[in-house]
């Protein structure tokens, strides 16, 4: 870590507040001393004292030679690694960035593959996510596990297309890119909190954890920008031809994946099991992967006219 | 439509206040969706009447322990904002 000299200065200052208040308060005129090389020599002598004691313990820098800037660097050093501490701390309770870091443990090849899928998945043949001892494979070994990588890029790629798009009918202006992003976003977290309360009121013992859920809403931005972007070069019919196929796609494609995830091992597979709680689970996947298509066709019939 | 997040936090806090204000005896309990009534599910299919049923009650449980205080401050200061 560096310190420039200012920041040092002001630590050494700070240091020696803290020391003074606590032992002798009446001295103002040593807070605010310069402690250049032109300081008094029995000012200097003083802090010397003080300070050595405290810096024998300390590692040696060689660079420095004065025991205040050595004191003054080792508490910012510790102040900081102490504040880094707590936020780490207090972060982790609020959002899991350990589980997080799996979702964006992605390389160029599965972004490819799973790209290709969210627009072709008719030839894909097996859905299944691979598992290593009873933990999901990171999505670089798999490309049937979910991702927020794809979904963070296609939002934030939806909304540069958005603003692009109003641009060519001079609707454009800054603050209409934050409107079309935190519209984008409400949206989102509305389905993903449908989709949970759906989950619940089911009951479906599944593993399918709300992060994962957010990485599968998030996978209609693909289709939804390629949409915009053919409806931008080619026209309003391109625009229709191109969403059509995306929503075909996604429908699909969500189907395959949540039929693994959701319903139960002999529904799966396609046999026909009767009973009322298969039933209302297709019926769950089904209006799942339905949504998805309206929800396309809304975030994108207004950037098209 | 365009959303933000504040309207969003304002359309929560008014849904989850009308879960909170049914009244059991009054009203539930009329429609055949009291909490004395869905006792009876035993086994692995609860179905969505009971589940609907104790999502309501929990919600009414935690309004009135300590969510309550919380969101009638915050009602105030948003939806007079």
């Amino acid at each position: 870590m560096e310190y420039t000299a200012a920041q040092s200065g002001f630590r050494q200052q700070h240091n020696m507040r803290l020391r003074n208040s606590s032992m002798d308060g009446s001295d103002g005129s040593q807070l605010f001393d310069d402690t250049s090389a032109t300081g008094p020599g029995a000012q200097g002598v003083y802090r010397n004292q003080q300070a050595d004691p405290q810096a024998a313990g300390l590692p040696g820098q060689s660079l420095l030679s004065d025991p205040m800037s050595n004191l003054a660097m080792a508490y910012g050093s510790s102040l900081a690694s102490q504040g880094r501490e707590m936020v780490d701390k207090n972060l982790d309770r609020f959002i899991p960035i350990s589980k997080l870091k799996y979702y964006f443990a992605v390389d160029t090849v599965y972004v490819g593959k799973k790209l290709g899928i969210l627009v072709f998945p008719y030839m894909h043949q097996n859905w299944e996510v691979s598992y290593q001892q009873d933990i999901p494979v990171a999505p670089r070994f798999d490309v049937n596990a979910p991702d927020l990588y794809i979904p963070t890029m296609g939002f934030i790629t939806y909304i540069l297309v958005a603003g692009l798009a109003l641009g060519t009918q001079n609707r454009f202006s800054p603050e209409l890119l934050g409107v079309q992003a935190s519209s984008a976003l409400v949206w989102l977290i509305m389905e993903v909190l449908a989709v949970l309360l759906s989950l619940y009121l089911v009951t479906v013992n599944t593993d399918l954890t709300t992060i994962d859920l957010l990485a599968f809403s998030g996978y209609k931005y693909v289709g939804m920008i390629l949409g915009v972007v053919a409806g931008l070069l080619f026209g309003k019919l391109a625009y229709y031809l191109s969403l059509l196929w995306c929503c075909a796609a996604i429908f699909v494609f969500m189907i395959r994946t949540l039929r693994l995830k959701l319903l139960s091992e002999a529904a799966a597979e396609g046999k026909l099991v009767r009973g009322a709680r298969n039933q209302l689970r297709m019926y769950l996947t089904m209006s799942i992967a339905a949504a998805q298509p309206v929800f396309m066709y809304w975030l994108t019939y207004h950037l098209v006219r | 439509m365009a959303f933000t997040l504040y309207s969003l936090i304002q359309a929560a806090i008014l849904c989850i206040n009308a879960v909170a204000v049914l009244h059991e005896e009054r009203f539930l309990s009329k429609i055949g969706w009291g909490v004395d009534q869905s006792v009876g599910g035993f086994g692995d299919e609860p179905g969505i009447k009971v589940q609907l049923m104790n999502l309501i009650r929990s919600v009414r449980t935690v309004m009135r322990g300590a969510c309550f205080f919380l969101l009638r401050i915050f009602s105030h200061l948003t939806v007079s904002g």
